[in-house]
């Protein structure tokens, strides 16, 4: 078969996945780097030349002056959009959201040198929480801010909130308690009002209102933050053109003047708005109605030099909000910060009673921001080089004219002008790189994997022709490589540096244009073969453009695991349906997995087909008595009914997001050492212990079963080794981690050692297990059969001909020193030859059994989908050992169900007899790992991952973040490795279950006919082999591939909608690292039944030594005389004299599917060569 | 002859769909509150009833029925109580579908199972009418070519189509609208009903637009 061209093109198609979200996640989620140091008193931020005059102007220390203000009222009011708060006189008519906050003008126009409102602009992404966090912060928060603790929500950055109460202000908080989770244990006192419904309007206001008054006359705080959203539900349930906006802000009119009467001489107080909103009441996005809030600014003492002139700045960044109001508190800047100060706020000359002057804030504040910019760079290095430098060295002119202006006691006019301008820079540079959508990247992001989910469906249409045509490859990959040497030649032209996102997406683009552009070819070649079969007559011969739509259009969309597939797709695009997305899976896999029967029946091929009399001669007989057909019937019902089973059960399991209210939990994904009450702790740890053991005897059982268990290879000692091993070492490491922290405490050193050990050893033996699998996969025992007793005493002394258990001495010792004695005879009766077949033949049976021949494909892949089981489990709570049964039960129903129905068609002749996977068990199977990722306790939002996973075997901690993020993504994504691992079982389970059905229907009649050859069926045809896993493969990745295409679609259509960071943007995250590691699983597994391959090659030339005298005649396929298959690599069989011996090898090989006869004392069934055994002849 | 079984099928169906809308219409006129959200309980076995009186007269009229070989009072009392057999075994299999397709189980078990009894009185009475108390025929006629005469058509069409509404009944309910007809089971059973009479619309449309492909088998 064709191993490398199938790789090869599952890679390609794997990378342009990975092109096209590389592009699409570039351009839309930022990633900015949190520097975690915070700033403080003792900082010298101020000149040292200061210190030299000794002057009141240098204090040693930032933080003892007095300030300008002793106590601060910050008044939040969400969704204070700008044109809330301005107030038009002339506007006689004016809407329900204008003019409803005539304060603000009041004030300003009352009392100028007191007030100013400004438009208050904030940057995207424009939701609540990213929004608290720049205004407090004063850096610009991204969707992701890679910092040191992922897992809670809480700022770890400095910030404001935090400076202050360093500096020993207190604190209180009232309103939307996002504050709570942003600052935990930073208030003095904190009222926080739940924020999540966003149909209530009042309930947070009113529990403001009922502190606020009383807490502002008292005298118990120095900070106040009242953060109000009433504004914000409003505008999300009702836009700001309804009455009930007007009324809203008619109410937040009045609690400003409220505040205002109630303020003292040393309070500043302000009023901010964290975003916008739309016409529609949305936020999230970018646009000015987004971005642009309102600031108001007040304090009872004068806080400008005069009434608002031209030099003031028409619109204040969110960022600057921070830095002024630390100088005016008196708290050192926060670290992180880019803004700068607000100038109108601080007096232009030096005034020791004034505080600061205007050049010695923004004096203070360009250090503050340059300390932070090196920092940074050191750090990260997404800021472009040649920028930096410009920086710095825009710093280092300004750094000597300030100490020379400072020196000299000249004022430099240019100086402040100066300043600003290079914070402003530092800002700018930050923000291209940090807060700004690539719409161009996300658009090119969206083509290629649109391009690429297409080409995995011509893909998988074409797979015959494309693997007997070769070199399907060349075209596509030379046509990436021109693309992208012409990229990068023109941006080294155009812009002189190169950015590989910008070489990869050409290269991608049109390396699938090639290959589409290509299979035109292919299709006509596919529609040629059609029509020449004389049974193409609905395929539409159709050519160019036209043709091909015709030929993927309503063809395709109207099957009905294909409809599944699509609303499947659609529902990512609705927050709802995200949200319940574990329900809706499930819902979705059951009604596949319903129709599974109903479509059957409706073929006519559930049940046999009635005597009917009038049928028509020419209809083929069914081709299978009846019982067989009812019988495989019942086996697909039975197995739908465990399906339904896991899938009632599965939901069981769940965990909750925040948006489902009334949901609880799933009481076994808390770990045992949390529960309580011990008799309910021992009940769950022995239904884990249970479930464990019942996953591990499944497996042995099948192996054993198809009789994989008898040789000696590494696989089968993995197996019948190291697997038990395995879950002793999982067993004992429940135990030790469930004990109490106090429970014994004259163990606490072993246990500490054991919690140590224990898991490294489980993960040692699974990488020794999963090495072994991979070095010796094949399972294949052979062994002679027992021949006619006349050759026997020639020979060697004859072997029972039966083995039974009792003759008294231990079956086990035995049967140790019977296995190295058949095999030897086994080999001398290869070697002698001709003698043997004649006994063979004459004895019209196999001189060769080959137990686990008939699995030698699906034995490794499901021991290694077991290993890999049970090391995921090992990175779960315990009570999940639960969920990976159903997982495991729900895998082999699937197979099961798949592999009924491929019989049952074939039973009844309405099957092509190739070994094509239908979209049904595809849909099925990539549904279900979804259905399991929420099985399994997970859901897609970054609270939920389970991060004790990192820890497993490492109590103490870890030194680096690689490892520990490798081992949340495996727990996290656990149910996508397994399905994408196991996903070539559903290629090899109809061959495997074969046997049963022939079996049953061939009882009594003669062996040496039709017999059942399992998956040797697959070496027969190597070409259908290859294009059949190629098919399936491409299936497998199109119905991801399409899952994360239309994630992507959401995050790009609904990047305004209020959802967006909470629901979309998480799941787009999700989506496409569940992708990447199914695909690489899927990539594994592919490798491995190819490795497979190569080994039971490898296997078939060892036993025939002497037949690779034959092998340079080529290593094609064919059938000649009476071998019914043969090898592709290593001989092939002539006419003669030699292959006589071969012949009869050939057709001595026997499937024998039964038993371990070293476990078990099953032996008498095998020897006796009964019902169990079939025959290749 | 093909015109006339459409024909007496259009008028039957007519009839049974006029019997739902005055089951939705009179009761509001008779009961004080009523309304399909409001008293869903109410409305929902107001339908089912009228569906299933007329179902049963129209098809009893019609004789439409398989003839019985035997006309025996014990045996056309067994296969009355065979019938009611089947119908309770019918309402729980629904109740036990439902469920498994995600309906709580015990909070809201009269709801699903009001649920269960529409979709008997809409599929599986009708398969009572069409077929008599036979299983078999039953799966039989839910196959491409088990279809024996117009009716047997009809029945597949509007089965389906009662079926599939229900099953897209259930899409709204997580949508986070709060509309009162997203309520549990008020979408389902409106699905259903609305497929019901779409698939009374289509059937005989569809078997007038398919008479001259469609070749029946005599029994």
């Amino acid at each position: 078969m064709q191993r490398l061209p199938v790789l090869g093109v599952l890679l390609w198609v794997c990378g342009l996945f990975y092109v096209g979200l590389h592009l699409f996640v570039g351009g839309f989620l930022l990633v900015r780097l949190e520097v975690n140091r915070t700033s403080a008193c003792q900082d010298a931020l101020q000149p040292d030349l200061g210190a030299r005059l000794g002057g009141p102007l240098a204090p040693p220390d930032f933080c003892r002056p007095k300030p300008r203000f002793r106590r601060a009222v910050l008044v939040v009011i969400d969704a204070l959009k700008f044109d809330f708060a301005r107030f038009d006189p002339a506007n006689a008519a004016p809407r329900p959201h204008e003019n409803k906050l005539p304060v603000f003008g009041q004030m300003v126009s009352s009392r100028p040198a007191h007030s100013r409102l400004f438009p208050f602009r904030a940057d995207p992404p424009t939701t609540t929480m990213q929004r608290i966090k720049g205004f407090t912060t004063g850096s610009l928060p991204t969707f992701i801010d890679v910092g040191n603790n992922f897992a809670s929500s809480a700022i770890l950055e400095d910030n404001i909130i935090h400076q202050l109460g360093q500096i020993g202000k207190r604190m209180v908080f009232m309103g939307d308690d996002t504050w709570e989770s942003l600052f935990p244990k930073k208030f003095h006192r904190s009222l926080p009002f739940p924020s999540f419904n966003v149909k209530d309007l009042h309930t947070v206001d009113n529990g403001i209102l009922q502190n606020l008054y009383s807490t502002l006359v008292g005298e118990d705080w120095d900070v106040l933050v009242a953060h109000f959203l009433g504004v914000d539900h409003c505008g999300h349930r009702f836009g700001p053109d309804h009455p009930a906006m007007a009324d809203k802000l008619t109410q937040m009119d009045g609690v400003i003047r409220s505040v205002i009467e109630r303020l003292q001489d040393d309070t500043l107080l302000v009023v901010l708005g964290d975003h916008g909103m739309t016409d529609s009441g949305d936020h999230g996005g970018e646009s000015l109605k987004e971005t642009d809030a309102a600031l108001f600014l007040y304090s009872p003492s004068p806080l400008f030099p005069g009434p608002p002139s031209e030099g003031e700045p028409a619109v204040v960044p969110q960022t600057d909000l921070v830095p002024s109001l630390s100088l005016l508190l008196g708290s050192p800047i926060p670290y992180s910060s880019l803004g700068q100060v607000l100038l109108p706020l601080f007096p232009p000359h030096g005034d020791a009673s004034a505080g600061l002057s205007q050049r010695e804030a923004l004096w203070v504040n360009a250090k503050q921001v340059n300390r932070f910019l090196e920092t940074y760079s050191v750090l990260a290095r997404d800021i472009p080089a040649q920028r930096l430098s410009e920086l710095r060295q825009h710093f280092s002119r300004l750094s000597a004219a300030y100490l020379a202006a400072e020196g000299s006691g000249v004022p430099s006019p240019g100086l402040e002008a100066s300043l600003q301008a290079y914070l402003t820079s530092v800002r700018e540079t930050c923000r291209a790189t940090w807060a700004r959508f690539n719409p161009l990247k996300m658009a090119a992001g969206l083509a290629v994997l649109a391009l690429a989910c297409l080409l995995c469906l011509v893909l998988s249409e074409l797979s015959g022709t494309l693997v007997s045509a070769g070199g399907v490859l060349r075209l596509p990959l030379v046509a990436a490589l021109v693309a992208g040497v012409f990229a990068v030649a023109g941006q080294l032209f155009a812009r002189g540096h190169v950015e590989v996102a910008w070489c990869l997406a050409p290269a991608a683009v049109a390396s699938e244009l090639a290959f589409l552009w290509r299979a035109r070819r292919y299709r006509a070649r596919v529609s040629a073969a059609v029509v020449g079969n004389g049974s193409g007559s609905k395929v539409p011969r159709a050519t160019g453009w036209t043709g091909w739509l015709v030929w993927l259009g309503p063809r395709w969309l109207l099957v009905p695991p294909l409809l599944v597939a699509f609303l499947r797709c659609a529902s990512l695009l609705s927050d709802s349906y995200v949200i319940a997305e574990g329900r809706a899976v499930t819902f979705l896999v059951l009604s596949l997995g319903l129709y599974v029967p109903v479509r059957l029946n409706w073929d006519g091929l559930l049940l046999p087909a009635a005597h009917d009399p009038q049928k028509p001669a020419g209809l083929p007989p069914s081709l299978l008595p009846p019982s067989a057909v009812r019988k495989e019937g019942a086996t697909l019902l039975a197995w739908l009914g465990v399906l339904v089973g896991s899938l009632y059960l599965s939901p069981s399991f769940h965990g909750c997001r925040e948006e489902q209210g009334s949901c609880r939990p799933s009481a076994f994904l808390q770990p045992l050492a949390r529960l309580q009450d011990s008799q309910l702790r021992n009940l769950h740890y022995v239904v884990s212990l249970a479930s464990l053991g019942l996953w591990t005897h499944l497996l042995r059982r099948w192996l054993r079963n198809y009789g994989n268990l008898n040789s000696s290879g590494g696989a089968v000692f993995t197996a019948r080794r190291l697997l038990p091993l395995l879950v002793v070492c999982l067993g004992l490491h429940w135990a030790v981690s469930a004990t109490p922290e106090d429970g014994f405490r004259d163990l606490t050193e072993l246990i500490g050692f054991a919690r140590l050990v224990l898991p490294r050893a489980a993960f040692a033996l699974l990488g020794l297990g999963v090495l072994l699998v991979w070095l010796d996969p094949v399972t294949v025992f052979a062994k002679t059969r027992e021949t006619a007793p006349a050759r026997g005493p020639s020979s060697m002394p004859p072997l029972p001909p039966r083995y039974r258990a009792s003759t008294g001495i231990s079956p086990q010792a035995e049967l140790h020193h019977l296995i190295p004695q058949i095999y030897q005879r086994m080999r001398r009766s290869l070697e002698d030859g001709g003698e043997s077949d004649g006994a063979s033949e004459a004895d019209g049976r196999p001189a060769v059994e080959a137990y686990g021949l008939g699995t030698v494909y699906s034995a490794p892949l499901v021991l290694f989908c077991g290993l890999l089981g049970v090391g995921l489990l090992l990175l779960h709570p315990e009570g999940m050992a639960l969920a990976f049964l159903l997982l495991l039960l729900e895998m082999g129903a699937l197979l099961h169900i798949h592999a009924s129905t491929t019989t049952l068609s074939g039973l009844q002749g309405a099957h092509s007899g190739g070994f094509e996977v239908p979209w049904t068990p595809v849909v099925l199977w990539a549904l279900a790992s979804t259905q399991f990722f929420h099985a399994t306790g997970h859901l897609p939002t970054f609270p939920s991952l389970q991060w004790s996973a990192a820890f497993v075997g490492f109590p103490g901690g870890h030194q680096g973040t690689v490892l520990p993020a490798a081992m949340v993504a495996l727990n996290t994504f656990s149910s996508h490795i397994l399905f994408a691992a196991g996903c070539p079982l559903l290629l090899f389970w109809p061959l495997v279950c074969e046997v049963r059905g022939s079996r049953g229907g061939r009882e009594g009649t003669d062996e040496g006919g039709e017999d059942a050859v399992m998956e040797m069926r697959l070496r027969e045809s190597p070409q259908r082999f290859s294009s059949a896993l190629l098919q399936l493969s491409t299936r497998y990745l199109l119905l991801l591939g399409a899952q994360v295409f239309a994630s992507v679609c959401a995050a790009a259509i609904l990047r305004r909608h209020l959802m967006v960071w909470k629901v979309f943007a998480p799941k787009l995250m999700f989506e496409a690292s569940g992708f990447l590691l199914s695909s690489v699983f899927l990539l594994l597994a592919v490798a491995l039944v190819l490795r497979v391959d190569v080994a039971v090659g490898r296997w078939f030339r060892r036993l025939l030594p002497d037949a690779d005298r034959n092998g340079e005649q080529g290593p094609t396929a064919e059938r000649v005389g009476g071998a019914r298959w043969m090898e592709d690599d290593g001989w092939r069989t002539t006419q003669s004299g030699q292959n006589v011996k071969e012949q009869s090898v050939m057709k001595a090989w026997r499937q024998v599917t039964s038993t371990d006869i070293l476990g078990d004392c099953n032996f008498n069934p095998l020897i006796s060569g009964g019902s169990s055994g079939t025959i290749i002849t | 002859m093909w015109d006339r079984e459409i024909k007496a099928m259009a008028s039957a169906h007519a009839i049974v769909a006029s019997g739902v809308f005055s089951a939705t219409v009179l009761p509001s006129m008779l009961v004080r509150g009523f309304s399909v959200y409001g008293t869903h309980l109410l409305w929902l076995y107001s339908v089912a009833g009228a569906v299933a009186v007329v179902n049963v007269a129209v098809f009893w009229l019609l004789g439409i029925s398989q003839p019985t070989k035997r006309h025996t009072l014990s045996h056309k009392l067994s296969r009355l109580v065979r019938s009611c057999l089947y119908l309770l075994l019918s309402c729980l299999f629904y109740h036990t579908v439902v469920v498994l397709y995600g309906a709580p189980l015990i909070e809201s078990a009269l709801e699903t199972f009001s649920l269960a009894v529409l979709l008997t009185s809409l599929t599986t009475l009708r398969c009572l009418c069409v077929l008599g108390p036979n299983v078999q025929a039953w799966i039989r006629v839910f196959s491409r070519h088990g279809a024996m005469t117009v009716w047997d058509t009809s029945l597949q069409i509007t089965v389906a189509c009662t079926v599939v509404g229900a099953w897209l009944g259930a899409f709204p309910i997580p949508l986070d609208w709060d509309r009162p007809w997203q309520v549990w089971p008020v979408s389902c059973s409106l699905g259903s009903l609305i497929g019901f009479l779409t698939g009374l619309v289509a059937a005989p449309m569809w078997i007038h637009y398919h008479r001259k492909q469609l070749t029946y088998k005599c029994k």
